[in-house]
């Protein structure tokens, strides 16, 4: 028997405003998978992310992780409140814009979630938190306040505190976007670790040869359908579409 | 014996009054307080039929005098027989009144609030009142902080209109003391004294929360 998906997406719809963003999407993420989502701006890929964690409410379709369904409960009506915090908290989330909470230690925007949320003590947390801000090299900065930090400072920071909640899945929502060229790579580096410790991954994201070596799976999002779902080698050296051979002579142009 | 002489014979009277205006002060700005977070909290949106009832509240309080709201709970409300001390009035005047004004302070900061923040809270799991409590009004509280503090000193004056309303307050002491003695002077002048006193206190209270704020960021307020 195959092993349960850690996210399994399955003919997800979603518009905004009349207009389509996704179309009949499906996607299935294994456990210890990382997959990158590709597209240019306006694909819908930020949306994809977004509904895998029910920030966005997709219009049909079902996701579910670990095997259960987000959103919806067993009896089919949406779920509540608390059912939804409780499946949200499965999801680690790293947002383009960082978003810490700036009246917030570094070292208690980690703990936050962890004390408030999941109930643990104190203590607990802060070892929890301690061992992840030093993965992050973010160690040494826990006392200080958010708007002291370079931008890939809290993102490192962000990425500690989304797994502080020890997610199942870690969602990446262009995370290196909003950075400075010269501090994408510190961000890039720490994602590239968690991937090697195998960590489920879901990545949005504009670093061609970044997601080249991380992913196990590519996949291209044009006008919000699927068009190319395949190993990155393939997806780089020898793409199916058009469509995509056009987007990567545009986004990594050949040296 | 001089007017002065008078008055500090009298000290008691103005301790009295002026021990009767921090209570009622202190415990109508706290009450005040949460009454105008909680509305505010209310109106986050998970209750939308709750929005409408509470910004007419809202509005409608600020567009009313305060001493009007004093004379009608106190003068007003025993024809619908409704009958309540004059302590009992005037802090409820107090509360309802600057509640609303806090619930607009605070309503007014939340609209300009990141988004994100609050996606990332949400993410994470917390519920709607943990992030309110834990994220939100931390901030609202550090970013309006020069607006709260304006509030809790129109607060501390609108105290002494409960003169009116028979509470014995520190301007119900001054009062009482210059018809007595027919020095309406010195009397108003030592309570102007002791509303400096505890408006001072409020100052070096908003300073803290300004070096708190400081220290995390929150220059502007």
């Amino acid at each position: 028997m195959p092993e349960t998906a850690a996210v399994s997406i399955r003919n997800l719809s979603k518009s905004f405003d009349g207009t389509e963003v996704l179309r009949d999407v499906s996607l299935e993420v294994q456990p210890g998978e990382v997959v990158s989502i590709l597209g240019s701006s306006g694909s819908g890929k930020s949306t994809l992310l977004r509904c895998i964690n029910w920030l966005e409410q997709p219009d049909r379709g079902d996701i579910r992780i670990a095997g259960d369904r987000i959103g919806v409960s067993d009896t089919g009506k949406p779920m509540s409140r608390r059912e939804l915090a409780g499946m949200r908290a499965r999801l680690g989330m790293v947002f383009q814009g960082f978003n810490l909470w700036p009246h917030l230690s570094v070292l208690r925007n980690v703990t936050e979630a962890p004390i408030h949320v999941q109930g643990l003590s104190k203590a607990e947390a802060d070892e929890r938190a301690m061992a992840l801000l030093e993965k992050v090299g973010m160690a040494d900065k826990r006392e200080q306040y958010p708007y002291t930090l370079s931008g890939g400072q809290k993102q490192r920071v962000a990425i500690a505190r989304a797994l502080a909640m020890q997610p199942k899945v870690m969602l990446f929502d262009e995370p290196t976007s909003a950075l400075d060229p010269e501090l994408v790579g510190e961000v890039l580096g720490v994602i590239k670790d968690l991937s090697k410790e195998g960590y489920t991954m879901v990545l949005v994201t504009h670093e061609m040869e970044f997601a080249r070596a991380v992913s196990d799976q590519v996949v291209f999002l044009d006008k919000g359908i699927i068009i190319e779902k395949s190993h990155p080698s393939e997806f780089f050296e020898n793409p199916k579409t058009d469509r995509v051979r056009r987007f990567l002579e545009l986004e990594a142009p050949a040296v | 014996m001089s007017n002065w002489d008078i008055l500090w014979s009298s000290y008691d009277v103005f301790l009295s009054g002026f021990y009767n205006t921090l209570k009622l002060f202190g415990l109508s700005a706290v009450l005040a307080f949460l009454m105008g977070s909680a509305m505010v909290f209310l109106l986050e949106g998970s209750r939308p039929r709750l929005k409408v009832p509470l910004r007419i509240f809202i509005d409608g309080m600020r567009m009313l005098p305060f001493l009007i709201l004093a004379y009608l709970l106190y003068y007003g409300l025993p024809s619908a027989g409704i009958r309540m001390s004059a302590w009992t009035a005037g802090i409820i005047a107090l509360v309802i009144y600057h509640g609303a004004y806090f619930a607009e302070i605070l309503r007014g900061c939340r609209s300009t609030f990141a988004q994100g923040q609050v996606e990332a809270a949400i993410a994470q799991g917390f519920s709607q009142p943990k992030m309110f409590m834990r994220i939100i009004l931390p901030q609202l509280i550090l970013k309006t902080r020069g607006l709260l503090g304006n509030q809790l000193i129109i607060l501390l004056k609108d105290t002494a209109f409960l003169v009116i309303i028979t509470v014995r307050e520190l301007t119900a002491a001054a009062s009482s003391l210059s018809s007595t003695y027919f020095i309406p002077m010195e009397a108003f002048i030592v309570v102007i004294g002791f509303y400096w006193l505890i408006s001072i206190g409020l100052e070096l209270f908003i300073k803290m929360i300004g070096r708190f704020g400081a220290k995390r960021g929150f220059e502007n307020a």
